[in-house]
């Protein structure tokens, strides 16, 4: 209650309400069950775990397994199957207490159900697009390059409730890794006798809080409430139903006419008219990820730093994100974006703060040191995969290029040549974004490092800047590793080998009925902590 | 999946009787002038050209530069001179109708051009020599029908980049299937008219019975459907633009307009309306000068 | 009659084979492949994933063993949908783009036809103006506009049909998604309709037949609608082709599971198997159907004898 409330009457009106409230509260809270639908915003392309490679996969999958660690409603790591757990003094060594809990089909869950998927996803047959995030564990990266076994796996049951595993250097974020799919365990037993057709809806079995029950591609994915699950009791929705359509103005429709209750993304054009019209259903929150223009730095005239930091300089990210996008997104100045754990203040670029007019100036004298001038203007093509972000985003940037006389063509083309294309370093300017698969600085700076290969699309090279990532991989001190992150990334900004736009946002629409939903960095939502109202 | 053009039946019967040598175009051309509905069309379509040559005169704006002063999508104001409104990245819409007019138009022009082509050329000698040869051009015809159409266009859109003079090939590569079977089929009904029967008996040389009696028998139901052919494309171009393979950026089509004002129809409806009114106008036109050209040619309707 | 059809569909056989190999080498060439992505793979992974597709054998070996499989009936694996086969994907997807392409059709002839031949014989009527003036628009409107502003009218604004979805199957959920891909076609087939019934009325035959004192309605039913539907029937041949193998538009617009949707995402992600899957099935497809056509045309049109 506010100082206003002064008079008698007021506060026993203040008193009712607060009354009336308590009361609503319990009624909803206890209207338990139902189904929520969820607009996911892509079919699966499987929902076998080792398989999975989107968002909008997690989706599903992600509240029918927990790995050791899982997901608290923030998305933070908490305890999963693991109920404890210790760590070497070098950081390398985890050894994970595990709780008695049974598979959906009432098998008993054990250590060895790990040491399988671990192994399971490592192996080269099962072709598990996310297997590289495990290279953490030693000896994953030589099994799933087929160059050793998978009993050489340092994922060891000390006894079915004890599992310990090694890890080749200290990281800080293993315990999040943890959480992510590629981690949850997937049922031998089933496996074994089912072989590929394990995940279908008649075979599949969990250990998550719901199970398949029906997958009809290209319509819906329904799951059911697992009474098997350890902590079942908790749950208040009964079903899940996930709707797979990608049409994010169709999607939208359909969430107005209460045909789904919870849709995972929404089209940027519509933010004027939803913050009109329906503000409370409206979810922006910032999300762990950068858009990006990476530059060709092995080919001329972008070998030269001038050019790159004029071309940086000249873009008005402001403009972009306040007038372009409108949905809430954070101009980028550094690479990595602000609140990632254990990185408090990215490295910015130290022309932030300079006037805009007067980085026009800066970046015009910068392309004339380079050898530009109106005779001779700085012509490329900027390249973008289709999208109507993307075109919007390098619209303006073209016109703002324009401003200091560059002479930008544009020229999209559908996502699997821009990147094929990225990944041969066929172009000079492109469009490119990452959304980090776990909360740590490494995940993004990596990207700029020689050996890191295709991903480093610009083939930015620094001798400096990848020894001191070098360092940070093998530090255990946390302070200090993020201090060898912050000298590297600034090197980063220096040299600009990327253009940093913007820090996404998360955006969803979230009915008013729909509570337990809290917008995190990740973007993350498990659906055990939801309910209907 | 597109739908194949329709190949009227009624085409192929259009010119049987009319072959009264020159006084036919003569005759032609005075009843189309006689249809209002198909003059009025000529005289709006010719004003829509117009203002899309001109375009860049008639309004302060460019067409490819935002103006960071107006609302990004910002609704019709006449008082910046953004009559159409601005579109999602503060360009003026009425510049840019003007330029998708300019896109639009050639696309639909041109691959119809590059369909006359193939298939007058095709048919005309596959109807002409006839037999074997008849025979196997036709298959291959056939075989090329039922390749889905949009698989080619999307292939041959990732293979050679998008610009936009594929879009004229690719477009047109696809139509001149059936105009092809429309000039063998009134190639080879011309040829076994008595007239042709008796100009071979009174010693005309093959090259003017082409050019005098062929040529001019095959070209009214062409030019006929030519005016449906030039809807179709512009309207396959559309939808092309729908699944992101259109022109690119900065330029644009009708189709790119429209895929885009279709998005928000609700929350900016003049960035669908302006497009959709042009795009519009223009089929309708085209319809009715095939219809009105079809009547002018076809003395059965006299 | 029987023995026609068997030779036609013999001779398929070769057309056939052409169609693969071209559209197997074409799609192979294309740049860009199926898992390329904003996260690229590492390079490790990535040759996994190639050897358990078989991607990393040469192109002719690769083309040899999908000719194999084909005369096995198996289309393959899917590189986007995982945990389906080609063969999943088309025979749960095609029954829905047929079903309701078939009552597109259906409802495409009989509006069409009837409002074609009615405005045939009021000729410059108001209802003339009326039907060819909405068949105009009809065209001039394009699917990827119908199908939201239906839904944005019928679903959201007055609430009395779900705005997409496929519930399975249920009626409602039909409605929309069949009137959308309906309208065009009952555009087409009402102009074809219109022009040829002109034609025909202006014929000498029904002049012989109206003389004869035949009443108009005997005259329009029997006689000059068997001629006039002519140009409707080789029409709808390629239409129903078109239809029934499912749009695009109208199945990501409506949500529908049909096989529309397989083939042009099939060919932006590079699942080669799916699109190769597609492009055989509606081969087949075409091929039939242009048969069926031909049959019927030799019943409308007594003097095509079909050999």
């Amino acid at each position: 209650m506010n100082s206003r409330i002064k008079t008698p009457v007021s506060r026993t009106i203040a008193v009712l309400a607060l009354f009336c409230a308590c009361f609503f509260m319990f009624t909803t809270v206890a209207v338990a069950g139902g189904t929520l639908r969820v607009a996911t915003m892509g079919e699966p392309a499987s929902l076998d775990p080792h398989k999975v490679s989107g968002t909008w996969e997690n989706y599903v999958v992600g509240d029918m397994f927990i790995g050791l660690t899982t997901e608290n409603q923030k998305s933070e790591p908490v305890p999963g199957v693991a109920t404890s757990w210790k760590i070497s003094d070098d950081g390398m060594k985890y050894t994970f207490m595990l709780r008695k809990s049974v598979w959906s089909d009432g098998t008993p869950f054990t250590a060895h159900d790990f040491v399988f998927s671990m192994r399971r996803i490592l192996l080269p047959e099962t072709a598990a697009e996310y297997a590289s995030l495990l290279y953490i564990i030693k000896g994953a990266e030589a099994i799933n390059t087929g160059k050793a076994k998978p009993e050489t796996l340092a994922v060891k049951a000390i006894d079915d409730y004890t599992l310990e595993i090694q890890l080749t250097g200290p990281a800080p974020y293993f315990l999040a890794l943890l959480t992510h799919y590629t981690a949850y365990p997937v049922p031998k037993h089933v496996i074994e006798k089912h072989g590929k057709l394990w995940s279908k809806p008649e075979n599949m079995v969990v250990n998550g809080p719901y199970k398949l029950v029906e997958w009809i591609p290209n319509t819906h994915v329904k799951l059911t409430k697992n009474d098997k699950w350890w902590d079942s009791g908790s749950l208040s929705l009964d079903d899940l139903t996930f709707y797979t359509q990608e049409d994010r103005a169709a999607v939208q429709k359909r969430f107005r006419a209460g045909e789904i209750d919870v849709a995972m993304d929404f089209a940027s054009d519509q933010i004027d008219w939803l913050r009109k019209n329906m503000p409370d259903e409206t979810r922006i929150a910032p999300y762990m990820g950068v858009y990006y223009y990476p530059i060709n730095s092995s080919v001329e005239p972008f070998t030269d730093v001038r050019v790159r930091q004029a071309l940086s300089m000249a873009i008005n990210r402001k403009a972009i994100v306040d007038k372009v996008l409108k949905t809430g997104e954070l101009a980028a100045y550094s690479f990595v974006p602000p609140g990632v754990a254990y990185y408090d203040n990215p490295a910015e670029v130290t022309w932030k703060d300079m006037p805009f007019g007067e980085r026009q100036k800066k970046a015009k004298a910068l392309l004339a040191e380079a050898g530009f001038s109106p005779d001779k203007p700085l012509e490329f093509t900027l390249r973008y995969n289709t999208s109507e972000n993307h075109k919007r985003i390098a619209v303006a940037v073209v016109s703002m290029w324009k401003a200091i006389g560059v002479k930008a063509e544009l020229f999209n083309s559908e996502v699997k040549v821009h990147y094929a294309d990225l990944k041969q370093g066929d172009f000079q300017v492109a469009r490119a974004g990452w959304i980090a698969d776990y909360n740590d600085a490494q995940n993004f700076l990596y990207l700029l490092e020689t050996r890191t290969g295709p991903n480093n699309y610009g083939r930015y090279s620094n001798p400096e800047y990848d020894k001191l990532m070098l360092e940070a991989e093998v530090t255990s001190d946390l302070q200090k590793r993020s201090e060898l992150m912050l000298k590297a990334e600034s090197l980063a900004m220096r040299d600009q080998p990327v253009i940093p736009i913007y820090h996404y946002v998360s955006k969803n629409l979230v009915s008013t009925k729909v509570q337990g939903f809290v917008d995190n960095p990740q973007d993350i939502h498990r659906w055990r902590y939801v309910s209907l109202k | 999946m597109k739908i194949k053009p329709i190949i009227p039946d009624r085409l192929e019967s259009i010119s049987e009787d009319a072959v009264k040598g020159r006084s036919l175009w003569h005759d032609a051309r005075r009843r189309l002038f006689q249809n209002k509905a198909a003059v009025i069309s000529m005289v709006i379509l010719g004003i829509i050209v117009v203002l899309a040559i001109l375009a860049p005169y008639l309004s302060p704006w460019p067409y490819d530069d935002p103006d960071w002063g107006y609302d990004f999508p910002g609704p019709p104001n006449a008082e910046l001179k953004h009559w159409f409104g601005t579109d999602g990245n503060g360009r003026d819409l009425f510049v840019r109708t003007l330029y998708g007019a300019r896109i639009s138009l050639m696309v639909g022009i041109l691959a119809t051009s590059v369909s006359l082509l193939i298939g007058v050329t095709y048919g005309a000698t596959a109807g002409f020599i006839g037999g074997r040869v008849d025979n196997i051009m036709m298959r291959i015809v056939d075989i090329l029908y039922s390749l889905p159409f949009m698989f080619f266009v999307i292939l041959l859109m990732v293979f050679f980049g998008r610009n936009i003079f594929l879009i004229f090939i690719a477009l047109g590569a696809v139509e001149w299937l059936t105009m092809a079977r429309i000039v063998r089929g009134q190639t080879l009904s011309v040829k076994k008219k008595e007239f042709i029967e008796a100009a071979h008996a009174t010693g005309v040389s093959t090259r003017k019975i082409i050019t005098r009696h062929i040529i001019p028998n095959v070209l009214g139901p062409v030019i006929v459907y030519m005016t449906l052919t030039i809807p179709m494309v512009i309207l396959t171009e559309s939808f092309l633009s729908f699944l992101g393979l259109g022109v690119q950026e900065p330029l644009t089509s009708w189709g790119v307009l429209i895929s885009e004002g279709a998005k928000q129809m609700e929350s900016a409806p003049w960035l669908l309306i302006f497009p959709a009114i042009f795009l519009a106008i223009t089929l309708f036109c085209f319809n009715f000068i095939g219809d009105g050209l079809r009547d002018a040619l076809d003395p059965k309707d006299r | 009659m029987l023995s026609y059809a068997l030779r036609r569909l013999g001779s398929a056989i070769p057309t056939l084979f052409i169609i693969i190999t071209v559209a197997f080498f074409m799609m192979r060439l294309a740049p860009g492949g199926p898992f390329d992505r904003e996260k690229q793979l590492p390079p490790e992974i990535e040759a996994n994933i190639l050897k358990a597709y078989n991607l990393d054998k040469p192109i002719h070996l690769q083309y040899l063993d999908y000719m194999k499989n084909i005369l096995r009936g198996d289309f393959g694996p899917s590189y986007k949908y995982l945990d389906f086969t080609v063969n999943d994907l088309i025979l749960t997807g095609f029954p829905v783009s047929m079903r309701l392409g078939l009552y597109a059709i259906t409802i495409a002839i009989v509006i069409g036809v009837t409002a074609g031949t009615i405005a045939a014989l009021k000729q410059n009527s108001l209802f003339d103006y009326l039907v060819m003036g909405v068949a105009m628009t009809g065209i001039a409107i394009p699917n990827f506009v119908m199908a939201p502003l239906l839904a944005l009218v019928f679903g959201v604004y007055l609430s009395i049909l779900p705005v997409a979805g496929w519930g399975g199957g249920a009626f409602k959920y039909q409605i929309l998604p069949v009137i959308t891909l309906a309208l065009p076609q009952v555009a087409y087939i009402a102009r074809l309709t219109r022009g040829s019934m002109v034609e025909i009325m202006n014929s000498n035959f029904i002049r012989t037949a109206r003389a004869k004192g035949l009443s108009e309605k005997i005259v329009v039913v029997r006689h000059a609608l068997r001629g006039g539907l002519l140009p409707v029937v080789s029409y709808l041949g390629p239409a129903t082709a078109a239809v029934i193998t499912g749009s695009v538009v109208i199945e990501s617009i409506f949500d529908v599971p049909g096989i529309g949707r397989y083939f042009v995402n099939g060919a932006l992600n590079r699942d080669y198997p799916v699109v190769m899957g597609v492009v055989i099935f509606y081969a087949i497809l075409i091929i039939v159907l242009n048969l069926i056509v031909d049959l019927v045309y030799g019943f409308f049109d007594p003097r095509v004898k079909v050999e």
